[in-house]
């Protein structure tokens, strides 16, 4: 992976003498909460409903062991013994002092970690998919492209104060499990005719109040003008992005407005300016960044089944072979796998892993896994590369310690944001909800008979917990003062990236689990073979569900976990 | 109404500032509006309103507010003495963009002022999109905010302060040998 010169290093350093002054001042008052606050959220710190939350960065969401015991060190030293993995592919904590975060930055700044624009109205960490540069779908590995637009959106003078938050992705594989469709700019690293490598631009697509799926802009844009084409997006948005409504400042509704082509027309005229420019990427600076993601040095080994190979116990065991089945993900390497841990055990809250977790995921993957590890924007973390004959060592060890859910991709494996427990923002609670539905399917064969789900839960229209792109989707709303959730199904990420429909009427918290059972009892009964719930909710559009949701009154439940266990 | 800062920081130095910022009040319109004698930085509209008799003084300035763009004057711009822009709040960033199309675009080489909320932790951004003159909030300590402008002595992108990012100026890629990063900063 990448690691820092001395260009990195100093600018760093800099970076937090800067904030550490910040917040001295504020300390003494001579800055005040109002001016404070822009200077804390571009580095990360947020105010939340029981204390600050620091977000940290963790670029296109590839960490090192070292930087894994380092979360666990902080989450030890200055939060209440863990962290929570988020979205963005980075971890915040919820739970931290003022005074201390210029001390937390220090020590990251230790291990080549930041917080920087975690969070305010810039460009935000580039993200990208968990299996980059492994995966046996990948065309072109898009992690040095990624580092490239790290450094050069950071502390870009220009667009620092932008009308609103902005997000890139990129995915340079068959599959997209980055998410592209629903992001300010959605890169897809692709190969023109020639040979010769590209990036198709996609922008304006995003969640949140209004979701909107990105309009392609412009389908090849040489490697060398990644920088220069990306900059040019940015000053018209930075120039004619709303300003006057924070619900309609994200670029989707510029692009929306204007119309894709025109907006694509006035990105050209500002690109013909900089086209050439010295901005534009050579390849000596490419390669200089791309040298840290080379290949591993991987054994000769033939592929096996690891069913069969990791020998008697191992033959015989189901939880082994269910685990193979979701939580291990396909090489490029032959003899190699990669290896989803679940942050989704039932009773967790989705993403949140102890600072002891940490450093065990961090000594598996000094053991199995070349020192590297993952985040997925689902909230998991990956093994990217494990060697195929040590995942029976693997799995023990990980479902000793609660990481070895067989759940990957199952209704289980939830998208959930923090909501009304910790985030000042949200209008209703996600984790109790999480934790109701993942209570009430915690039978895996129930889960193995269902199949793939993706149901993902917002506490509020932010949509942090992209629910809109959700297989079901939960949104947090606020009625009268009271939390109350509405629910839409058929929306999906990837290649055939929608935007679900919301079913009807809203309904109380322990309403949910039974709500879910009926979605799923109307899926079960129209299936035919090999059609996943999504497959037939997109067939059938909502009117069935719709009608058996609503036909009798729905019984509350009981709700699992209440604020008070997490607070 | 006219606003005067009696020092603003120029270059990297306090120094005395005898400009006036004229802002129209209710009522008034660029066309009819009184522009008295001396030095004074006139909103867009006006110029463009008045621009024969301003143009005929020794000296005059405009400014910018953020929903404005720098091309609207591409053919005055050496009639300026001072170019201000205006920042409403600290979180708007127009005018990081049109101080940046005024030097690359345009090539305006004259005095650029940022006023109006004008604060110590925006002076770095602000000298990187080519302002060189800020009339800082006058509520502050002026001599502080001169730290601003030392924050970062070295930058990774390209802007108007430096034509070139940092891969093009510097040999990358040496690693330290012992990091201090993270030992008692």
């Amino acid at each position: 992976m990448y690691r820092y010169d001395q260009y990195d290093h100093l600018i760093v350093r800099e970076r937090i003498a800067q904030y550490r002054d910040q917040v001295q001042r504020r300390l003494s008052d001579e800055l005040t909460e109002e001016e404070f606050l822009p200077l804390r959220l571009q580095n990360g710190l947020y105010m939340q409903r029981h204390a600050y939350m620091l977000r940290i960065a963790v670029p296109y969401g590839l960490l090192s062991t070292a930087q894994m015991r380092t979360f666990a060190h902080i989450a030890r030293k200055y939060d209440r013994g863990y962290g929570h993995f988020t979205t963005r592919q980075n971890i915040q904590f919820n739970w931290i002092e003022l005074e201390q975060t210029p001390d937390i930055l220090t020590d990251l700044a230790a291990v080549e970690m930041h917080a920087i624009q975690t969070s305010g109205n810039c460009i935000r960490n580039t993200t990208t998919d968990q299996f980059a540069g492994v995966a046996a779908d990948e065309i072109i590995d898009p992690r040095p492209f990624a580092e490239i637009l790290r450094q050069w959106s950071t502390f870009h003078p220009e667009f620092i104060a932008l009308p609103r938050k902005f997000k890139i992705a990129i995915n340079g594989a068959v599959e997209d499990r980055a998410a592209i469709a629903v992001h300010d700019i959605g890169l897809t690293a692709v190969r023109n005719e020639a040979g010769e490598v590209g990036f198709k631009f996609m922008v304006g697509g995003g969640l949140g109040r209004t979701p909107i799926i990105g309009s392609v802009i412009n389908d090849f844009v040489p490697w060398q003008h990644l920088l220069t084409y990306t900059e040019a997006i940015m000053r018209v948005y930075n120039q004619f992005g709303r300003r006057d409504n924070k619900y309609k400042a994200r670029i989707k509704i510029l692009v929306k407005a204007v119309g894709a082509e025109e907006f694509a027309r006035m990105v050209e005229a500002e690109f013909a300016d900089l086209k050439d420019g010295p901005e534009t990427l050579t390849r000596e600076e490419l390669e200089r960044v791309a040298v840290w993601f080379n290949p591993k040095p991987y054994k000769t080994l033939e592929a096996i089944d690891p069913l069969a190979a990791n020998g008697q116990n191992a033959a015989g065991d189901k939880a082994f072979a269910n685990w193979l089945q979701r939580n291990v993900k396909p090489h490029k390497v032959p003899g190699y796998a990669s290896v989803v841990l679940s942050l989704k055990k039932t009773g967790v809250p989705p993403g949140d892993a102890t600072a002891e977790q940490m450093d065990f995921v961090a000594d598996l993957g000094d053991k199995y896994s070349f020192g590297e590890l993952r985040v997925t924007h689902e909230q998991n973390l990956v093994l990217a590369d494990v060697e195929q004959s040590k995942l029976y060592e693997v799995w023990q060890q990980a479902k000793a310690k609660g990481l070895a859910t067989p759940n990957i991709g199952f209704l289980t494996d939830m998208i959930s944001c923090p909501g009304g427990d910790y985030c000042s923002l949200a209008n209703a609670k996600s984790i109790p909800i999480a934790a109701a539905i993942a209570k009430r399917f915690d039978d895996l064969d129930y889960q193995h008979d269902i199949g793939d789900l993706e149901l993902n839960i917002s506490g509020c229209i932010n949509a942090c917990g992209h629910h809109h792109v959700g297989h079901i989707g939960v949104l947090g709303v606020d009625k009268d003062g009271s939390e109350w959730y509405q629910v839409s199904i058929g929306g999906a990420q990837g290649n055939t990236a929608a935007i679900g429909k919301i079913i009807g009427p809203s309904f109380s918290a322990p309403q949910m689990p039974e709500v879910v059972q009926r979605l799923l009892d109307v899926y079960l009964k129209n299936r035919v073979e090999g059609e996943r719930f999504i497959d037939v909710a997109q067939r059938l559009g909502i009117a069935p569900f719709k009608e058996h949701v609503y036909a009798t009154p729905i019984p509350a439940g009981e709700l699992a976990v209440g604020e008070d266990q997490y607070a | 109404m006219l606003n005067n800062h009696k020092q603003i920081i120029k270059g990297r130095e306090v120094v005395d500032d005898d400009w006036s910022v004229l802002k129209l009040d209710e009522g008034q319109t660029p066309e009819a509006v009184e522009i008295p004698a001396g030095k004074i930085i006139v909103p867009l509209p006006v110029w463009l309103a008045q621009r024969e008799s301003l143009a005929a003084r020794e000296q005059v300035g405009i400014w910018f507010a953020p929903d404005e763009l720098a091309h609207t004057v591409k053919d005055d711009l050496d009639k300026f003495s001072v170019v201000a822009v205006e920042f409403p709040k600290f979180t708007d960033g127009r005018g990081y963009s049109i101080a940046y199309n005024l030097r690359k675009r345009l090539g305006y080489t004259g005095e650029l002022r940022a006023i109006g909320d004008v604060l110590r932790d925006q002076l770095f951004q602000m000298y990187r999109c080519g302002f060189d003159a800020y009339a800082t909030r006058e509520d502050r300590n002026i001599h502080d905010a001169l730290k601003g402008l030392t924050v970062f002595s070295e930058t990774y992108q390209a802007s108007v302060d430096d034509p070139l990012p940092l891969f093009r100026r510097q040999a990358r890629g040496a690693l330290p040998e012992h990091s201090d990063v993270g030992a008692g900063i």
